[in-house]
């Protein structure tokens, strides 16, 4: 039997709390999974900083990666007979799903944005270039490889195939609004899966919504609106953020800095200080790693990198104000300033923290064409944008979703010893009288 | 702070008005291929290079009041058009930053339609492959646009004068 045929003799089940369980039949899924490359995802975190805010968020890219290949093999179950459904296929959305998210790296938005890394990129490498991963995928097919990469980089011709593991309403964010809802214990975040599965079909080139499943959609687009405010864009997780962009910065700093030596060389993070890094490098840096190093950069001579990795790993995080840009410019200077005649550094103590830093989106109606909708399929066989359709939806895509945070280390500030100074400080942070932080 | 922002309230600046979002995503996209600074992070979607980031840095540009946005009723779609307001040149004007002159560049874009932008930035986007493979991976892609052999030629004529301009 060829290899992409070939069936485990018996079924394999992985215990999942968000789908109960994730089935496993075939033997390509099941080697992909006991891949090295697959593996390191369970040491990624899927929400990076979010458990420094909700302590139960220590799930890891490895669940969510099985999840959304279980959707995906759900789906595919359901499209069996209907018409537009390619059942060849099959195999490569499954390794598409499971595959998906293999580039992240440790924090891995953080990581992306100091030393100018796409996650996508290495994902294409894991499944292009000399890996098991690889080895499996080209077992299966000579070319079989590449076909995954392109589904996963949605370059792929099968639009529909594409659409399953990315789109608006797909199975990556089907599985990680449910699973981070699950995990971080908030009562946001749940929708009827089921419901949205069974009224979904498959047209020529994309999946559209049966027109009598649009309120479980409301639901789903309800859900996903509510978790980006109340986790994704928490502000303290976001404090977390700022401050392990910090360090990283730093550490990348202190290496470029000629009359600095580190205790510890920082072998693993030599190639990403350089910009020079290459796969082996990349997927030996996982979030223990990190761990190990910040822990020992709290010993560092370096005053600024010790106390960033004391605050990381002891979660004694910056505080924040709302910033508007427009109406505080003037005030923003003369903050810049007064850090500084504080000698505490802005560069690294001072920052301004906008949504569009963060890694996640809202619905989109994206009626001009800059991207696709939700569609749902009328009666008629028309296809209605899902906004246009539900009082709900359209309600949501009008709200203004965007905002501006000020984080700083308010403990340093209250050590001041110079009282007009502190004075100053508080009185452009939080105006005439000091408010209470925010935890 | 807020580089990033401001970087895109430039090239508003310059543009003097831009109609349509997918334009507007197209362009970005083009000049970051050309070597002009922008940051915004594009991911390949189903109308072409794509980015989210500048989605929402956009909308926060209007929410600040930096650019205006107005919503024209199209009858089977909106089309949103942007223009910078005086709040958004003394943001501007405060900020020192360092950005090459793309003036003449940000011209030539503006020319063009949205449909020949889609088709030179998705010609970019696979940049890395040889030029027959890029054609091909056109026509893969994007089999709906059905785009021309002379739109094609157009297209790589344009990404030329593009990468030379100012050179």
């Amino acid at each position: 039997m060829a290899y992409k045929d070939e069936q485990l003799s018996e079924e394999k089940v992985f215990k999942d709390p968000v789908h109960r369980y994730v089935h496993v039949r075939d033997r390509v899924i099941w080697d992909l999974i006991a891949a090295p490359e697959f593996q390191r995802l369970r040491r990624i975190k899927q929400l990076g900083t979010t458990n420094l805010t909700f302590h139960g968020a220590e799930h890891s890219r490895f669940n969510h990666s099985l999840g959304v290949y279980e959707i995906v093999r759900r789906i595919i179950n359901n499209f069996q007979d209907r018409p537009h459904w390619n059942k060849d296929e099959r195999l490569l959305c499954l390794c598409a799903a499971l595959l998906h998210d293999l580039g992240h790296g440790p924090f891995s938005h953080s990581f992306e944005k100091v030393f100018k890394l796409d996650h996508e990129y290495f994902t294409q490498q894991i499944v292009l270039g000399d890996t098991k991963i690889n080895e499996i995928l080209e077992r299966v097919d000579k070319g079989f490889a590449q076909k995954v990469a392109d589904v996963i980089a949605k370059t792929y011709e099968d639009k529909l195939v594409v659409s399953l593991i990315s789109s608006q309403i797909d199975a990556d964010r089907m599985d990680y609004l449910q699973r981070d809802a699950y995990f971080t214990g908030v009562s946001y975040g749940h929708f009827d899966m089921e419901r949205i599965l069974r009224v979904m079909r498959p047209i020529e080139d994309q999946v559209v919504i049966k027109s009598t499943g649009m309120h479980a959609v409301e639901d789903y687009i309800m859900s996903r609106y509510q978790m980006y405010w109340q986790v994704y864009f928490h502000p303290v997780t976001r404090s977390a953020e700022v401050i392990l962009t910090k360090i990283l910065h730093r550490a990348k700093h202190l290496y470029e800095t000629e009359d600095f030596t580190f205790k510890l060389q920082p072998t693993h993070f030599v190639s990403f200080f350089k910009g020079e890094v290459n796969l082996a490098d990349y997927l030996k840096l996982d979030e223990m790693v990190v761990h190990y190093y910040f822990q020992l950069w709290q010993e560092e001579d370096d005053e600024i990198l010790r106390d960033l990795c004391e605050r990381f790993m002891n979660r004694r995080l910056f505080k924040y104000v709302e910033f508007n840009p427009n109406l505080q410019m003037n005030e923003w200077m003369e903050l810049y300033k007064l850090f500084q005649e504080a000698e505490i550094d802005p560069e690294y103590y001072l920052v301004v923290d906008s949504s569009s830093d963060l890694p996640y989106d809202f619905y989109r109606p994206g009626e001009e064409e800059e991207r696709l909708p939700i569609h749902l399929l009328m009666p008629d066989g028309s296809l209605k944008e899902l906004s246009r359709h539900s009082d709900i939806v359209e309600s949501i895509s009008g709200k203004k979703r965007t905002d501006h945070k000020l984080y700083f280390p308010k403990d340093r500030l209250n050590e001041l010893k110079d009282q007009a100074l502190r004075a100053r400080i508080m009185e452009i942070l939080y105006g005439q009288g000091e408010k209470v932080d925010v935890e | 702070m807020l580089n990033n922002h401001a970087k895109l309230i430039r090239f508003f600046s310059e543009a003097n008005g831009v109609t349509g979002r997918k334009k507007l995503q197209k362009m970005i996209y083009i000049l970051q291929k050309c070597d002009i600074p922008f940051e915004e992070k594009y991911q390949f979607h189903f109308y072409g290079p794509y980015s989210e980031e500048l989605t929402l840095r956009v909308e926060e540009l209007c929410n600040l009041g930096f650019l205006q946005e107005e919503k024209e009723d199209k009858s089977n779609y909106y089309q949103y058009n942007y223009n910078i307001t005086p709040a958004g040149t003394e943001f501007l004007n405060q900020f020192s930053m360092e950005m090459p002159d793309m003036a003449t560049k940000v011209a030539m874009l503006k020319e063009k339609s949205s449909r020949f932008l889609e088709l030179v930035s998705t010609m970019f986007y696979f940049d890395d492959l040889p030029l027959r493979e890029n054609i091909e991976k056109i026509h893969m892609v994007k089999p709906k646009q059905k785009y021309s052999d002379e739109e094609i030629q157009e297209a790589i004529r344009f990404m030329e004068e593009m990468k030379q301009e100012g050179k």
